[in-house]
């Protein structure tokens, strides 16, 4: 399972890093958007993988923290993804106010002289 | 009410208040300039009395260290606010700052485009949350609140040039954000901890196959920081965008450069200074050095600008150069007059971009954006609606805009008798004295480059300001005086006075700058204060009747 994991965070973050370097806005927003789900895959492994383990503690009493996932991840990927999502949007808002206002998807707002 | 309440009033007042501006309508902009100038008045007031809280003058303590527990958690569990010294100090200048550009907005920027004043409002509550929170991951939200909120101030207006900025400011931010991300769940994967506090008690006992981990996650975490501070070769994005912002909003954008600072300044004494540690120092070269390059490449920059706009754009790296590069001596002293240098330089570059935006109206390249700006939001209110504006046209506008012109070259340049030299002198006796005056003691070489440094880069920025301001001031400009309001010129004319105060106040506020290096420099009062932090007792039945 860790190597499916980390297999897929290589793989997004890889194709995501690869898009954000091309010059055409739409291909920027792909690439942050492969790696905001590779970071929340990533923040997500950091409470270690487990499998059939709740994350919630039953009330009162000790138990055995080793018979539970660790909550807090799960918790931290839910606030990362809404804020990337909402930052993400933010974001192609702007590149479409770009295409209007320049009249190309260029990141630099001109096309290149050729 | 208790002290530990006022923690969170600088959070909650202008999240409030900017909420309460949403319910009126766009056009009633008076109002809402008056409610958002009345919420920047509440905010200083209570980051003056969070100050006085912190430290009391004359008194050698410790300094307090207020925690404020959300959720009423014990200590390691749960986000925690924390008040020390620093984020005390740090309120005081944002609110300070934002209460001139506030006014200069009242003029007619606030007038180019929707929800101007809640959209600053959320910045600032964005800034406080930063340099209040003692949590890695709350810092994150504060940020993404930060950054949303300058994303909106940075595009106010619209225009061709400012949406291609902003979309490189966006893009950039959005990759400093998963950067923070990334290094925030290794350093939480090695220590299983994100209070501060608690992080720094856990690394010093990292075990050594874990450290390299540790060090990877926490050099992530930083590069996240230096991409908001403007490190070199992290800074490309950052004159463009400051240049296309608003004036206002570029005003208080000199304050988001010093969130980053501030966090580096918080985190790595915090997590890397645990005496006997292996980790300790951990990045502190590196600083130096990207603080170095931030200079050279600032001076270069500042040297090279035509436009006004880029030569404040520069400045704003080169002072970001040169509180990272001291930070990276590690001595306590160089650090006091570093904070005293944030401050000054922060008020200076501050009243720079408002004074930039004034003199540049004369000239036409602004005026003609400005003019766009106003088409491009789609009204034709031009002149007449500037007429019956708050403010009156003042006389003698050009000797006016030409002396305080002056005055922030001689800030930025840290020539006597104002503040940057005074925060200069601090750093340059500090680093060439590094075991006390008079002490002799060896000089390291580092001292020396960051001397030489420190020294050019206020030659240069002299040069291109004198040559800036000769070609403003100085040339026939019989047709183009600029038209100002005395609503603009006036909070050009208080961040000056400020900085006049803080240079004639220099004694009590250095001795406040020496407190606060030195508790960062020794954070146990730090820590000890976020653990022990008293939970408060559940009201008991009885105690309630």
């Amino acid at each position: 399972m860790e190597l499916v994991l980390a297999l897929g965070i290589g793989f997004l973050v890889s194709s995501g890093v690869w898009l954000i370097l091309r010059p055409r806005t739409y291909q920027v927003i792909i690439g942050l958007s492969l790696l905001s789900y590779a970071v929340n895959l990533f923040i997500f492994s950091m409470g270690r993988l487990v499998v059939d383990r709740p994350p919630v503690l039953p009330g009162a009493g000790t138990v055995d923290p080793a018979a539970y996932a660790d909550p807090l991840p799960q918790a931290l990927v839910l606030t990362a993804i809404v804020i990337g999502f909402a930052t993400t949007a933010l974001f192609l808002v702007v590149l479409l106010a770009a295409r209007g206002l320049t009249g190309t998807d260029h990141v630099d707002g001109r096309e290149p002289e050729r | 009410m208790a002290p530990e309440h006022l923690i969170i009033a600088p959070i909650i007042i202008p999240l409030v208040a900017g909420a309460l501006l949403l319910l009126f309508d766009d056009r009633e902009r008076r109002l809402k300039a008056t409610i958002s100038m009345l919420t920047a008045v509440a905010l200083l007031v209570v980051s003056i009395a969070l100050l006085r809280i912190t430290h009391a003058d004359g008194v050698a303590d410790d300094g307090r260290v207020v925690v404020y527990l959300l959720g009423n958690w014990p200590p390691p569990f749960a986000i925690v606010l924390v008040l020390d010294r620093l984020s005390a100090m740090m309120l005081v200048l944002t609110a300070v700052i934002s209460l001139p550009s506030l006014l200069f907005a009242a003029g007619r920027w606030n007038k180019a485009g929707p929800h101007y004043h809640t959209l600053f409002l959320f910045l600032l509550m964005g800034l406080n949350g930063a340099f209040l929170t003692g949590d890695l991951f709350n810092l994150f939200v504060f940020f993404e609140v930060m950054l949303a909120a300058s994303y909106g101030l940075m595009l106010h207006g619209s225009g061709t040039q400012r949406v291609r900025a902003g979309l490189h400011y966006i893009a950039m931010n959005l990759l400093a954000a998963l950067l923070f991300l990334i290094g925030v769940a290794m350093i939480y994967g090695v220590t299983g901890t994100l209070n501060m506090a608690d992080l720094s008690l856990r690394i010093p006992h990292v075990a050594p196959e874990n450290q390299m981990l540790l060090e990877a996650g926490a050099a992530i975490l930083g590069i996240a920081f230096l991409i908001k501070a403007g490190m070199w070769p992290l800074a490309f994005w950052l004159p463009t965008a400051y240049t296309a912002a608003p004036a206002p909003v570029a005003a208080i954008f000199a304050i988001m450069t010093k969130v980053g600072v501030y966090v580096i300044l918080r985190l790595s004494p915090l997590f890397f200074d645990g005496t006997g540690s292996s980790v300790s120092g951990f990045g502190a070269n590196f600083l130096f050095v990207g603080g170095m390059a931030t200079i050279v490449f600032g001076t270069i920059g500042v040297l090279a600008s035509q436009a006004l706009g880029r030569l404040a754009g520069f400045s704003v790296l080169v002072s970001s150069g040169t509180l990272l590069a001291a930070m990276g001596l590690l001595q306590v002293d160089v650090t006091a007059g570093a904070l005293y240098y944030l401050a000054s330089s922060t008020l200076a570059v501050s009243a720079l971009f408002l004074l930039i935006e004034l003199v540049e109206r004369g000239q036409d390249a602004v005026a003609n954006v400005l003019a766009v700006t106003m088409e491009a939001f789609g009204e034709g209110e031009e002149d007449e609606e500037f007429d019956e504006e708050v403010g009156v046209a003042i006389p003698g506008t050009l000797a006016l805009l030409g002396i305080s012109f002056a005055v922030c070259g001689i800030l930025v340049a840290g020539f006597p008798p104002l503040s940057g030299f005074v925060a200069k002198f601090v750093m340059l006796t500090a680093a060439l004295n590094p075991v006390g005056m008079g002490n002799g003691g060896e000089i390291s070489s580092m001292a020396w480059w960051f001397s030489a440094m420190l020294i050019i880069s206020g030659f240069a920025a002299m040069i291109s300001i004198s040559r800036a301001g000769i070609r403003a001031f100085w040339a026939p400009v019989e047709e183009n005086v600029p038209r100002v309001l005395l609503v603009e010129i006036i909070p050009v004319g208080v961040l000056l006075a400020l900085t006049l105060a803080i240079t004639i106040q220099a004694g009590p506020i250095m001795r406040f700058m020496e407190a606060t290096a030195a508790s960062l420099h020794d954070p146990r009062s730090y820590v000890e204060g976020v653990m022990q932090a008293p939970r408060v007792e559940r009201a008991t039945p009885e105690a309630g009747q």
